[in-house]
């Protein structure tokens, strides 16, 4: 399967796209109907941090099928899509709940029957994917993957000799998904977003999409982002949607605004991992399907651990 | 031998792996064994070492007691010089601004190849391990120190699957198949610190761990291992490294 997408195909996608400077801000459910069946969607953030989970939640109980899901490394996130069959594919280049863990069993259980497929990337050779997608280029050149069995497996990547040195290199194929979501801390209703701490792959990611959606801990307004343009990480014009959320990353943590919710995340590492498919039914049913609303899931979460991982957020800023 | 009981296994691991970073380095860290080994050198023999993180993080200084649960969690960015984007920090590898890579491993071989993505046939897994993150990169540009628990199951004579390349089967194969700079440096073990033939390339034990015999380590190796006169014993851990590395990682994390 052929992943680059033609030239003429981009640039006629984003010459459609309304790209005024409008406001954009959507609920949660409405941002969940800018993603459609089957669509390829590029999740921001890695492993547990700034995770759009809000977004990958809504998408669950929107009943989305056939996504095909690419991030840097992913978490408890990836679990839920599979586990929901929101997802066939997944491309990444770590998949467990995180190192604390050991390996999910729900990725294993997915990944091990063929019942989805868990498509792996070095860590480099997926962001050069969403760079190349950013650049408007097919390809970018790496030296890494080269010799490797991860590279066997990856035959979308192709070796070739440097025609100014001869060298050995290895291009990757540019990755243009069809929508990315992304969470950060602060955006204005246009979509200019502002990032703390960690930016991950997302800038790429923004860039290199044909739509994104936005979910926010607060919307600010224009006057905000403007006197501190230098902040400002994703310029609107590459946003669809823009949803505020607060704790939208939760269970995972959001950059100097709360830390993973421990106690949560081990409640549900335990309960997935000592049966991949009842737990995670079960997981679902309480956790994804139950709540009438985000709030509602935070408050099964707990004000307490929401208390504690939001202390523990803040806390980067105390040294 | 009393001593042995006096530490676990992987304080063992932690304190021989940070004994082999040198003050002044540039040390691209994997979260667990490795970081907690830079933090402990930073706080001994390395004041002047750089840590970073593929989570994007460029010299970072963690605190005791708050070590991050990934190498992509805000924790890694404590008073830190810089942060910036996954890609780009990785393609500081690239560029070869960094001297060691350390990372622990599910599987390596005789070459020093690592496997953290299948047990079994890749087709038909009997596991799907988590994969490589940026241990692929990490290890195909730079000189790497692995830091893994001794088992026969660990130490294979040929991994399932190239994961993280070390010096694939030996000898140039690691050049010719495009990979000219960096490989496997160190094998830190809680049994013996191994090092690789210059010509061959094939992993050889440079010393033995406190206690441990050669026996011991060769049963517990998936391929033979040559020891000669010159295979030593490394100096067990101190008080000191024991204690400092304790109150980093005081709820036992990582090193129970």
């Amino acid at each position: 399967m052929s992943e680059v997408i033609p030239y003429s195909k981009l640039r006629k996608d984003i010459a459609q796209r309304d790209r005024s400077l409008r406001e954009k801000v959507v609920s949660l459910e409405e941002a969940a109907s800018f993603v459609h069946d089957g669509d390829s969607v590029g999740v921001g953030g890695s492993t547990m941090s700034r995770t759009p989970m809000g977004l990958i939640w809504a998408l669950i109980r929107a009943k989305r099928k056939k996504l095909s899901v690419s991030r840097c490394i992913v978490s408890s996130d990836g679990d839920l899509l599979f586990g929901s069959g929101a997802c066939e594919r997944i491309t990444t280049s770590w998949f467990s709940q995180g190192i604390l863990w050991g390996v999910s069993k729900v990725m294993r259980h997915y990944a091990e029957t063929g019942k989805a497929r868990y498509d792996e990337w070095s860590h480099m050779a997926l962001g050069m994917r969403f760079r190349a997608g950013a650049m408007g280029i097919p390809f970018m050149p790496i030296r890494s993957m080269l010799g490797s069995d991860v590279l066997q497996l990856r035959p979308e990547a192709k070796e070739m000799d440097c025609p100014f040195t001869g060298e050995k290199l290895l291009l990757v194929p540019a990755l243009n998904p069809d929508v990315a979501l992304i969470h950060v801390q602060r955006c204005d209703p246009y979509g200019n977003a502002q990032i703390d701490g960690l930016q991950f792959m997302d800038m790429d990611l923004a860039m290199a999409a044909n739509k994104v959606i936005l979910t926010t801990e607060r919307i600010i307004t224009n006057d905000q982002i403007r006197r501190a343009p230098d902040q400002t990480k994703i310029p609107f014009f590459t946003v669809d949607a823009v949803v505020e959320l607060p704790f939208g990353c939760a269970p995972h943590e959001c950059y100097g605004v709360y830390e993973p919710m421990m106690r949560h995340m081990q409640y549900y590492v335990d309960l997935v991992n000592k049966d991949p498919v009842k737990g995670m039914q079960e997981y679902l049913e309480r956790f994804v399907y139950g709540p009438k609303s985000w709030t509602e899931f935070l408050d099964l979460i707990g004000l307490d651990d929401l208390l504690v991982a939001a202390r523990a957020g803040k806390s980067i800023y105390d040294t | 031998m009393t001593l042995k009981s006096a530490y676990t296994a992987r304080e063992l691991l932690a304190i021989l792996s940070a004994r082999q970073l040198k003050d002044g380095q540039v040390v691209f860290a994997g979260v667990g064994i490795p970081l907690l080994a830079a933090t402990l050198a930073q706080r001994l023999h390395c004041p002047g070492l750089t840590i970073l993180f593929e989570g994007g993080v460029i010299g970072a200084l963690i605190e005791p007691g708050k070590l991050p649960p990934s190498t992509n969690d805000q924790r890694c960015t404590q008073r830190a010089n810089m942060v910036l984007s996954s890609a780009d920090v990785l393609l500081l590898l690239q560029r070869g601004y960094i001297d060691v890579g350390f990372m622990g491993g599910a599987q390596i071989d005789q070459y020093g190849n690592l496997n953290s993505s299948f047990i079994g046939d890749p087709k038909k897994p009997t596991t799907r391990l988590p994969g490589t993150g940026g241990g692929n990169d990490i290890s195909s540009l730079t000189n790497m120190i692995v830091a893994m628990q001794h088992e026969k199951r660990r130490f294979v004579e040929q991994v399932d699957f190239i994961t993280s390349p070390g010096w694939l089967r030996g000898r140039d194969t690691r050049r010719e198949s495009g990979l000219p700079a960096g490989g496997m440096f160190r094998v830190v073990t809680d049994l013996a610190v191994f090092g690789f033939d210059e010509e061959t390339r094939r992993m050889k034990p440079l010393a033995l761990n406190p206690g441990v015999t050669r026996e011991q380590v060769q049963d517990n190796t998936g391929f033979k291992l040559e020891f000669t006169h010159d295979t030593g014993v490394t100096e067990p851990p101190t008080e000191h490294e024991l204690s400092l590395l304790r109150t980093l990682d005081p709820e036992r994390l990582f090193i129970a």
